[in-house]
């Protein structure tokens, strides 16, 4: 727990596109008006920009151009301490959901959720990151999953959706066209999407299995800010894959999972797959297209969509859920700044596995609670990631809101045409 | 040596190298950190979105504008008169063709300088007073912030005292404060007039690659 090891982990962070960014802010202050922690709170401190600062420091001290310069004579910023790095962990995990939002506004381009992604290995080399998602993370590595799924528990929720559905899921498939993953929020709290993808595949004639090694999609190395972790996690995934010889591995609701699997992997890994990887919502809408999702009937409900950020800021996927819900709401009505510029639900990014965050997330979803309000009379909201569901269930409950939260594969298969199969 | 000839003469060449040398090793500097490739498999063009991201952040941003309005407005008053003043006075545009590479072209008119540089001026100052009095500006703003800021004012200002282009006095202290300016640059925050594309570049390619446009 030294302040020298999250200086040596800051530095070995840097590239020329994150020096980049370090050496770019010209401290103009508009990534605070994009991030729903200062919107809520006008507090300084969480400006995005500001919350680097210790990285900024240990970059200028050490690394940048004209550093050994500035030591020389003495103009260089003073040595990052361990007081100043205990000091911004909240500021880094608790204030921050990586939800990119302030890389819109910045004018300089700055990507300052990579740069906080890359911080937070500072972070835990210092031994500063919150108790919670360490915890998380250590779950994750003995028993599979951050929130202590087993497969035995996982096999108790399939069992339970056989049983709905009369559909049977098969486990470790080998030569199975797609690898479906869930996300431990999905296994404990949302268990119907099993049942809900089981019918869907059906319909369309999708092959697919489940493993019983690496099924779990969450991975909590990457909202830690450890590689070490987020490689081992993620290499339980590829190798599940790679062994039962799947084309493709779906990554399921989840915001970061998609990230990390998608984006991150790959390079964690050192290599590419020897699959391809897609998000259920990008799936979907291709069964759409080729008219393998054939629904019946539309949900009368006035409801809007809630962009996770990794899916839309940080992963690309913007209209697939929009075409999809179009197949089954009539009422479906866009909030302000919907896709790209749209509102964090306030818990990405590691904060709701993070409890001494709980009070500041429950504020920061005030803006969403305002995007809502400003349609007025919308009685549900749908979204694509477990963990946005969870959070914003929990918002709802707190704000006395009268707002059912949906997800939407679940909502498709809700008006599933079965007799179409 | 005359005061005038000193400033157009040897603190000339010493303040132009200096900032030559110096941006040039300060964009190296950060260059030669290179990048890993990136082995993901992209959905789009990092080419095209990092171009794309170069020139949309130069544009005030859907669902942002009437938050940033103060800032928007000031930044591109004090830019657009900064650069103005820079290519098209009469005086910069001899000593470019003089000095510096050989070729001219027509200048703003007398009243012309004089509003942009009212607008330019206008603008830095607006800059300023938000950076003195928003909390958030007071929160992250530091010393090179400021001496930025204040080094460019006196550029600016003894350049509009030197329009008298007859007082060899003011020109000489024109072309001091601007050998300061370029001397500072490299060091400072000012270099973010060469580093906005690393970064908005960088960051374009990042995310235009996963067919986003940030």
């Amino acid at each position: 727990m030294t302040a020298e090891k999250a200086v040596d982990a800051f530095l070995g962070q840097i590239d020329a596109a994150v020096a980049s960014y370090l050496e770019s802010c010209v401290h103009c202050g508009e990534c605070a008006e994009a991030c729903h922690f200062y919107e809520v709170t006008r507090d300084p401190k969480y400006t995005p920009t500001h919350k680097l600062k210790p990285m900024v420091r240990a970059y200028k001290r050490h690394k940048a151009p004209f550093s050994g310069l500035r030591r020389a004579l003495g103009i260089a910023p003073s040595e990052v301490t361990l007081e100043e790095l205990q000091e911004w962990s909240p500021l880094v995990y608790d204030a921050c959901t990586m939800c990119a939002r302030c890389t819109l506004v910045c004018p300089m381009g700055i990507d300052i959720a990579t740069s906080i992604r890359k911080m937070r290995e500072g972070m835990v080399a210092a031994g500063v990151a919150p108790q919670g998602l360490v915890e998380a993370s250590e779950r994750a590595l003995e028993k599979g999953s951050p929130l202590g799924v087993t497969l035995k528990a996982l096999k108790k929720q399939i069992a339970d959706q056989e049983a709905e559905t009369g559909i049977p899921v098969e486990l470790d498939k080998k030569g199975a066209d797609y690898m479906v993953i869930l996300s431990a929020m999905e296994v404990l709290g949302f268990p119907e999407v099993i049942g809900a993808l089981s019918r869907i595949f059906k319909q369309a004639g999708v092959s697919w299995t489940i493993p019983s090694a690496g099924f779990e999609g969450t991975n909590v190395g990457v909202q830690l800010g450890s590689r070490d972790i987020a490689r081992e996690l993620l290499a339980r995934v590829v190798n599940a894959a790679e062994t039962l010889e799947v084309k493709y591995v779906i990554s399921p609701e989840c915001g970061h999972a998609y990230s990390a699997l998608k984006w991150e992997g790959p390079n964690l890994m050192g290599r590419p797959y020897k699959f391809e990887v897609v998000h259920i919502l990008e799936l979907l809408e291709q069964l759409r297209a080729e008219g393998r999702l054939r629904t019946k009937g539309k949900d009368g409900r006035r409801l809007t969509y809630h962009d996770p950020c990794q899916l839309v800021r940080r992963g690309g996927l913007a209209a697939q859920p929009r075409s999809l819900l179009h197949q089954v709401a009539d009422g479906f009505v866009e909030m302000d700044n919907a896709g790209l510029g749209n509102y964090c639900c306030g818990g990405g990014g590691g904060v709701s596995s993070n409890e001494r965050a709980e009070e500041l997330r429950f504020k920061a979803f005030a803006k969403k609670k305002e995007q809502v309000d400003k349609l007025g009379g919308v009685e549900a909201m749908v979204t694509s990631c477990a963990n946005c569901r969870n959070v914003l269930e929990e918002a709802v409950d707190e704000y006395h809101m009268d707002l059912e939260i949906l997800g939407l594969t679940e909502l498709l298969a809700e008006y599933l045409d079965d007799e179409a199969a | 040596m005359t005061f005038l000839e000193l400033t157009e003469g040897p603190l000339w060449y010493v303040a132009a190298t200096v900032f030559v040398v110096g941006a040039a090793w300060r964009l190296l500097g950060i260059l030669r950190f290179g990048r890993k490739p990136d082995l993901s498999v992209p959905r789009a063009s990092a080419a095209g979105g990092a171009i794309g991201a170069v020139i949309r952040h130069s544009l005030p941003r859907h669902g942002f504008a009437e938050r940033t309005a103060y800032h928007i407005i000031a930044g591109y008053m004090f830019h657009l008169g900064l650069f103005a003043l820079l290519l098209f006075a009469a005086p910069h545009i001899t000593f470019i063709h003089d000095r510096l590479l050989g070729v001219s072209w027509p200048a703003l008119p007398r009243w012309g300088f004089i509003v942009v540089a009212e607008v330019a001026f206008a603008g830095l100052i607006m800059l300023w007073v938000r950076r003195i009095c928003d909390p958030v500006m007071r929160q992250i703003s530091d010393a090179d912030d400021h001496a930025g800021t204040w080094l460019t004012f006196l550029a600016m200002l003894t350049g509009c005292l030197a329009l008298q282009e007859g007082n060899d006095v003011l020109r000489g202290i024109h072309m001091l404060t601007v050998e300061v300016w370029m001397v500072y640059f490299p060091f400072s925050r000012l270099m973010h007039a060469f580093t906005f594309v690393l970064s908005r570049g960088y960051m374009g390619a990042t995310y235009g690659r996963r067919g986003i446009a940030p």
